[in-house]
Order: C-alpha cells, then sequence, then structure tokens
C-alpha cells in the first residue's frame, strides 16, 4: 500500500511543494556546480536569470524543467553561446594499465611553446560554432608534447582543457548537505567553520525528527534552522531563540527549497519571552497575537510575490561568482515569523524536545545556563564550538551543576579520498578544523 | 521511540506509564533498555527498584533502589538505543550514522532501502529520518537476525517505519516492486559492487547511494563498478573516511608559581600569579590559593581509551542527469551514490580487539557485558 502511494507523490514531483522535489522548477533555488566544485553559485531559477561563466553570460533558462542532477555545458549557436543538456557517455575505460605506461614526463621542457595553436585561432574557431570537444581535440592535435605525457599527466591535462574550453555545470539540489558544504568551502566563517560531518552530529545528537520542537540558538546564518527544519519535514517546531530584542539572521533558510508548510514551523523567540513567567495579562496576549497574525502575513504575501520579483534580481545573483547570500538577491519564502502566545505557552508547559546551540563569539556556558532549563527532562542537547576550551568549561559546569548526564564532548574528522584504479589515496587537502561537540541530556536536578 | 504524531513527541511524553520502554542510566557507560511493568523490578548492583515507583514520574529523573541508591529514567532515542542494543553483527555508531544519513540525504517521506540489517542500529536511524510518512525497507539474508530485528524494532515502537525481508541482495537484488521507488539505498556488504545494478534500479532519479565497506579494496572495486558499467547513472561518486575524537574534561590544579625565585623582584609585570601583590596595581590577577601557588584548571584532553584504528570510507555519488529518462532502457534510476566503507577489527577470542575512534568507548562497554555474560 505504501507503494501505491508513492507513485501517485512521484507523479507530482515537478510541483514546487513536493517535500523533495526532483525537478528544478522556475523559481526554485537551485546550486549550480561548475567543474565538478570548482565554482558553486546559489541561484533562484527565472527565465532572466543569467550565470556569467569565463568572460560570458548563460541565460538559466534551459535549466527550468531539468531533473536535479542534469549535467549542462556551453555551446554556440547562431544567436551566442548558450547551455546545453549533456548526457554522459560510455567512456572507454583505459585506466586500467596505467602501471604499463612506460612513458614519463622526462622530456616535458617548461618553455611555453608546445602549442601551435594561438589564442586567435581558438577564439575564431570558437566564433564558428566549435564544440568545446573539438577545441580540445584541436589543441591536443597541435601540441607538441601531448603524446609524450605520462597517461595520467594526458588526463590531467585534458581535464585542464576541458575546464576551460568546455565548461559543465551540474544542477543540484539545495539540501543542507550541499548547502554547508558550499559554505564551508567559500565562506567558512560566516558558518562558524561548521563542516558537514559535525552538523549532521548536531542533528543527530539532537534526535531532530518529525514531530520535535527543537530550540535552536543558530548564530551561523541559519544554515542550523534550515537543516532542522528539513528533517522536520513541516511538523513540529523549530524555534530559534536569541539574546536581546534582535533575532539573529536566518537568511540561508532561502537556500533551501522549502515549501510554505515548512517555512511556517520555522519561529523565532527572544529568550525573554520564552521564560519569562506566564504573568502576561490577557490584553496582553491578545495584542501580541495580533501582531503575530500581521507578520504572518507580511511572510505570506512575501511567499506570493517572489517568481515575479526574481527576475531582475537573480540577474545580478548569476554574475556574483559563488555563493549570494545578499537578502535582496535571493528573495524566497521569508522564514523566521514570531512564536505564537499559544506556541510559547505550550513550551512553556511541556518543555522543548531538544536543543542545538550553533553560536559563533558567545560563551557556551553563558547561553546553555540560560537556555537549558526550557527543555523537557530527559531532552538532548548539542553545542558546537570552534573552540574546545570554552566547552570543557561548559561541560565543567554543567556537571557541577548536576544539570545534565551523558556529557561528552567529540571532535568530528572527515577525510575525502581519491579511488580510482591504482591510485586511490587521501585527498592532498582536508579540513583538518571540523570544531567541537558538547552533547548531553538534561535531567531534573530534584 | 518516534513520535508519529505530534502528541507523541517527547515534550509531551511527561510521565512514565506502565508498558514504556525507558532506558535506565546508570553511568555513561553503563544503560540499559527496560520495559516498564508495574510488578516488574530491576536488580543491580545498588540494590532492587521497583518498576511501579517509576509510573508517573517524569522522564530524566532520578529513581531510588531500596538501598537508596539512585540512577536515571531516560526517554529512548535511537543514539542510546545504539549504545544499547543487543549485537548481533558489528554496528555503525553515531559518526558513521549521521554522515550516512546526511548524505543520504533523507528527509520525511523518503523511501529508503537497506542492506543489511545487521543489528538494526542504522535502522532505526533512518526510520527517524523518514518518520513520520516515509519507509525503510530493509533486508538480510540472515533469518535469525531479520527476526530478532523486527523484535527491536517492535519494542522500541519503530515497526510501522521499518519493514524486515530475509533476502540475499548479493545474489537476489532488491526486490522489483520498488523499483524506481527509493530515494535513498545504503549497503552495508561484504560485495557490495554485486549489489550495485539492482540499486541503481531500485532509485530514483537523483537519487542517492552509499556504500560501507571495511576495506579500501572493497570500496575500489565498488567504485569501478559505479564509474563502468553505470556511467550516465551514477556520478559524482566519493569515498569518506569519518571519525569522532572524544575528549575527557578534568579540573586539574595547576602550580602556577614561577621557576625563576622571589628574587628577581625585577621582573614586577604581574605577569605571575604568585607574584606579591602590587598595591599599586589593582588588576593584576592573584592565584585563588597564595599559600600553595596552585590555580585550578579546567581542561581537555582527548580520551586515551581511544585506541583504535580507523572509522570507515563512505563513497557516494549525486546523479547526473538521466538518462534513462529519454532512452528506451527500462530503468529510470539516476543515482547519487554513496559507498563505503568500514571498520577494521580484528576478532580474538570471539571478542572485538580493534575498534574504531568513533565508537571505541561503547565497544569496549559491550565487550566487557559479554565477558560478564558468558561468565
Amino acid at each position: 500500500m505504501e507503494l501505491d502511494k508513492d507513485q501517485t507523490v512521484m507523479s507530482e514531483d515537478k510541483k514546487p511543494q513536493d517535500p523533495n522535489p526532483r525537478f528544478a522548477c522556475e523559481g526554485c533555488s537551485v546550486l549550480l556546480d561548475v567543474n565538478d566544485g570548482d565554482r558553486l553559485v546559489f541561484a533562484r531559477l527565472s527565465g532572466g536569470a543569467i550565470l556569467k561563466i569565463g568572460n560570458k553570460n548563460y541565460s538559466l533558462k534551459p535549466l527550468i524543467g531539468a531533473p536535479f542532477g542534469s549535467l549542462f555545458q556551453v555551446e554556440t549557436g547562431e544567436d551566442g553561446s548558450f547551455l546545453s543538456r549533456i548526457f554522459p557517455i560510455k567512456q572507454e575505460n583505459n585506466s586500467n594499465n596505467v602501471m604499463d605506461d612506460s612513458r614519463d614526463n622526462r622530456e616535458i621542457v617548461d618553455n611555453n611553446e608546445a602549442q601551435n595553436l594561438t589564442g586567435e585561432e581558438i577564439e575564431a574557431m570558437r566564433r564558428e560554432g566549435a564544440k568545446g570537444d573539438e577545441i580540445i581535440e584541436a589543441l591536443i592535435a597541435n601540441s607538441k608534447t601531448f603524446d609524450k605525457k605520462f597517461q595520467l599527466s594526458q588526463e590531467k591535462y585534458k581535464l585542464k582543457k576541458q575546464k576551460k574550453y568546455a565548461p559543465k555545470l551540474l544542477l543540484r539540489r539545495p539540501f543542507a548537505r550541499s548547502i554547508c558544504e558550499a559554505y564551508f568551502k567559500k565562506y567558512p566563517a560566516r558558518i562558524g567553520f561548521l563542516r558537514v560531518d559535525a552538523l549532521s552530529l548536531l542533528l543527530t545528537m539532537a534526535n531532530v525528527t518529525a514531530y520535535s520542537d527543537v530550540l535552536v540558538v543558530d548564530m551561523v546564518g541559519g544554515l542550523v534552522t534550515g537543516a532542522v527544519a528539513e528533517r522536520l519535514g513541516g511538523t513540529g517546531y523549530v524555534c530559534n531563540t536569541y539574546k536581546g530584542s534582535a533575532p539573529y539572521p536566518v537568511e540561508m533558510v532561502r537556500m533551501f527549497n522549502f515549501s510554505d508548510k515548512v517555512l511556517e514551523r520555522i519561529v523565532q523567540s527572544s529568550i525573554n519571552e520564552l521564560s519569562s513567567a506566564n504573568t502576561a495579562s490577557p490584553e496582553g496576549n491578545n495584542q501580541q497575537e495580533g501582531v503575530c497574525n500581521a507578520e504572518n502575513n507580511i511572510n505570506a504575501t512575501a511567499t506570493s510575490d517572489i517568481m515575479v520579483e526574481e527576475i531582475s534580481a537573480t540577474t545580478e545573483a548569476g554574475v556574483v561568482d559563488i555563493v549570494v547570500p545578499e537578502s535582496k538577491v535571493i528573495k524566497a519564502a521569508k522564514a523566521g515569523a514570531k512564536a505564537s502566545k499559544e506556541t510559547i505557552e505550550m513550551w512553556r508547559e511541556n518543555g522543548f524536545s531538544s536543543l542545538i546551540i550553533a553560536a559563533q563569539d558567545q560563551d557556551p556556558w553563558s547561553v546553555a545556563k540560560d537556555v537549558l532549563p526550557l527543555l523537557s527532562y530527559s531532552a538532548p542537547f548539542v553545542i558546537y564550538h570552534q573552540y574546545l576550551q570554552p566547552l570543557a568549561t561548559c561541560m565543567h559546569k554543567l556537571q557541577q551543576g548536576k544539570m545534565a548526564i551523558n556529557l561528552q564532548i567529540t571532535e568530528p574528522w572527515l577525510r575525502e579520498y581519491q579511488v580510482l584504479p591504482s591510485r586511490s589515496h587521501p585527498h592532498m587537502q582536508m579540513s583538518s578544523f571540523g570544531g567541537y561537540v558538547l552533547s548531553g541530556i538534561r535531567i531534573s536536578t530534584t | 521511540m518516534l513520535p508519529t504524531e505530534s502528541k507523541k513527541a517527547l515534550s509531551f511524553k511527561r510521565y512514565i506509564e506502565d508498558g514504556d520502554l525507558v532506558i535506565v542510566y546508570e553511568r555513561h557507560d553503563v544503560m540499559k533498555p527496560v520495559k516498564v511493568s508495574k510488578d516488574a523490578v530491576l536488580q543491580n548492583r545498588f540494590g532492587v527498584y521497583k518498576h511501579s515507583d517509576w509510573i508517573g514520574k517524569p522522564l530524566g529523573t532520578k529513581v531510588f533502589s531500596n538501598k537508596g541508591k539512585f540512577v536515571y529514567l531516560l526517554a529512548p532515542t535511537p543514539e542510546l538505543w545504539t549504545l544499547v542494543l543487543s549485537h548481533r553483527t558489528q554496528i555503525l555508531y553515531i559518526a558513521d550514522i549521521s554522515f550516512v544519513v546526511m548524505y543520504l540525504e533523507v528527509v520525511p517521506g523518503c523511501v529508503v532501502l537497506e542492506s543489511g540489517t545487521g543489528s538494526g542500529s542504522l535502522s532505526t536511524s533512518l526510520a527517524r529520518a523518514v518518520a513520520p510518512t516515509g519507509h525503510v525497507y530493509s533486508f538480510d539474508f540472515h533469518e535469525q537476525r531479520a527476526v530478532s530485528a523486527r523484535e527491536d524494532f517492535e519494542k522500541t515502537g519503530i515497526s510501522s517505519l521499518v519493514t524486515v525481508e530475509v533476502r540475499d541482495i548479493q545474489g537476489e537484488g532488491f526486490p522489483e516492486k520498488l523499483s524506481g521507488l527509493a530515494d535513498s539505498v545504503f549497503l552495508d556488504l561484504p560485495q557490495p559492487w554485486l549489489a550495485v545494478p539492482s540499486a541503481a534500479k531500485m532509485l530514483k532519479q537523483d537519487g542517492v547511494l552509499c556504500s560501507f565497506s571495511p576495506c579500501i579494496e572493497q570500496v575500489q572495486r565498488t567504485c569501478e563498478v559505479l564509474r563502468s558499467d553505470f556511467i550516465g547513472k551514477f556520478s559524482e561518486i566519493r569515498t569518506f573516511e569519518v571519525l569522532l575524537r572524544t575528549y575527557e574534561v578534568k579540573e586539574v590544579k595547576m602550580d602556577t608559581s614561577s621557576m625563576v625565585g622571589e628574587s628577581h623582584e625585577e621582573d614586577n609585570e604581574g605577569m605571575r600569579p604568585c607574584k606579591r601583590k602590587h598595591r599599586s596595581n589593582e588588576d593584576v590577577t592573584v592565584s585563588q590559593d597564595n599559600s600553595s601557588n596552585a590555580t585550578s584548571v579546567v581542561m581537555a584532553r582527548p580520551c586515551s581509551e581511544a585506541r583504535a584504528v580507523l572509522a570507515g570510507y563512505i563513497a557516494w555519488r549525486t546523479v547526473n542527469s538521466t538518462p534513462a529518462l529519454f532512452s528506451d532502457e527500462s530503468l529510470p534510476a539516476e543515482a547519487k551514490d554513496k559507498q563505503g566503507l568500514d571498520y577494521k577489527r580484528k576478532m580474538d577470542d570471539g571478542l572485538w580487539t580493534f575498534v574504531d575512534m568513533a565508537s571505541g568507548r561503547y565497544l569496549w562497554r559491550n565487550l566487557k557485558e559479554m565477558r560478564e555474560n558468558s561468565q
């Protein structure tokens, strides 16, 4: 029975409201991966959106309606260059006999005279509509040294030329994983150096699941808030709490393709509101409720406007290399309405089911001592920090205050490998820094 | 364990009832799952605990034995369950589980296939991720393991989210009826490359495959199959090793007196806490304990018990576009794929002697219990 249901869902996959959309529809947020991770761009798809690759602008229109995971390459036609979808072809796999190749690079001299083709000639080929692959073939044919190279060097040469003359663009779903990876690569400081494996630990250790009420202190631009909302799938709540009067910005939530149903579950409320005793007068309640409703309306309006507004905005987005977090550039539905009075009441009554703190530049203990009491007993919590010492101090104080058990500080560690026949090894570059994570379970002190 | 409706969420589950599954927490390395039954008792080295005393108490509180000793009663979570479940096989631990669920891009409503089921450690976390409307189909060729896994899922209350079937995935592949329905596929098999063709068939376009293997040779072979036979279906193949390092925190008394004696009066910058306080300089910090020149400092260091070797490799691929959509092939699968990794552990007298850093602690704990049980 399960399967039948699922099939029905699949046929409606093109709708933006689908929890797990498989096609890039107009108005949705996409992650564009140029040349296998060399460049990552977030964009909102629209007919007018443009992406600059090299020195040319390309319309993103061909991406609309394409399944996520589609690969595109640039082609030149009568009306100029455009993006065209390609299908990977079966390649001859001759790399198995690598070790038998007796050639090496001893005769290669770096004197810049190896290539016979001039820049003008290449440009001329392009004007005549030569495909990137044809240019690369011409380059190889006109290279004095290519044949002398060691086989692996030849592959590297081809790859380098492909990136320049036949750039490829991969259309990807923006998921917590890809968003985190993209930011970590380009702007790690904005997300507090929160690496994807650390983020995955936070979600796991905080037991984030449907119908949870997750309290977060998200000072990493909304990455944690968005990742939690993704796991809630439009149930429960993720409440971003803050000190003082201004909520922390969660603009990264817009990178996710969240439906309204999911966005409604992203709310914010100050620590004071959440922890103050229930003393507000009935009139006060009503007033606050009015404000809430008003804000919700604003959000709703914002949502419906986007599709129209986006065209010019995304044009800019395309030009900006890499991630584009500016709110005016990518406008999606607005998340982070104020939590309603009833919801806050419910949390006061029942407590939150878990807590995630990712607060840059804040002392973990100062934050934890205020927000931990808002949790239910037996609720797991997890605190991320770039530095170990403040977490150690925090853990010690929690132990002394007997506020939590199962306390543990861990450091995630991640290494990516190249796995190829006869050529498997860890990647040259790895991030040696994944931050530290303090986890525990809140208990009753009585 | 997992709420299938809002009223069952932890924040609403305030009091322990007869029939609940709770985790009895003695110490961070001594925990036990217990089904609350009003006539039953729990007995440990601290005495006897009557279940009837627990009913009506909030979770996360202390309960006392007849000798006045206490334990905590906790709500079960997939993490706690992973630490207390009975090991029928080597299991995945939190570092791998978190990473796999993240890279498989599992969200509520997803359909996930898994083989083998093993002890159900990962299945429980997958179920958490697909709840409330998704489903996990888990396959194991071992009849008894499948039966035990089903019992466990019944016990933890997630049986509506996980279906366990006995099936040799390497030999027979996944069942045809699931073709093209899976958002993600996870393989933890000795020869994962044999299951790749079937997995590709099961996956929706842009789905993700992850294979977890203990040996780099397995990973290599799987990657080759993903690249060669399935070109166009699998793309973006990546391999990862993940580890978790645990730190211990201690308050340590440190002697902060200067190496150089008091006679060096000319050095009066106030940097040395042991120095006599200058009346003129009130900002100088003095040690808490002038008499002994010792200061208490809270410090962290890596746990020494993590004597382990390695965690695992995960290779995955996201999908490129799907050629199948436009070809006559009946495979709508475009897949992303991950693949896998491993734990390298040796068996010695039936006990694990090498463990990975991610899980060292708990594994050793289990060892101990196994020994105790066998005595």
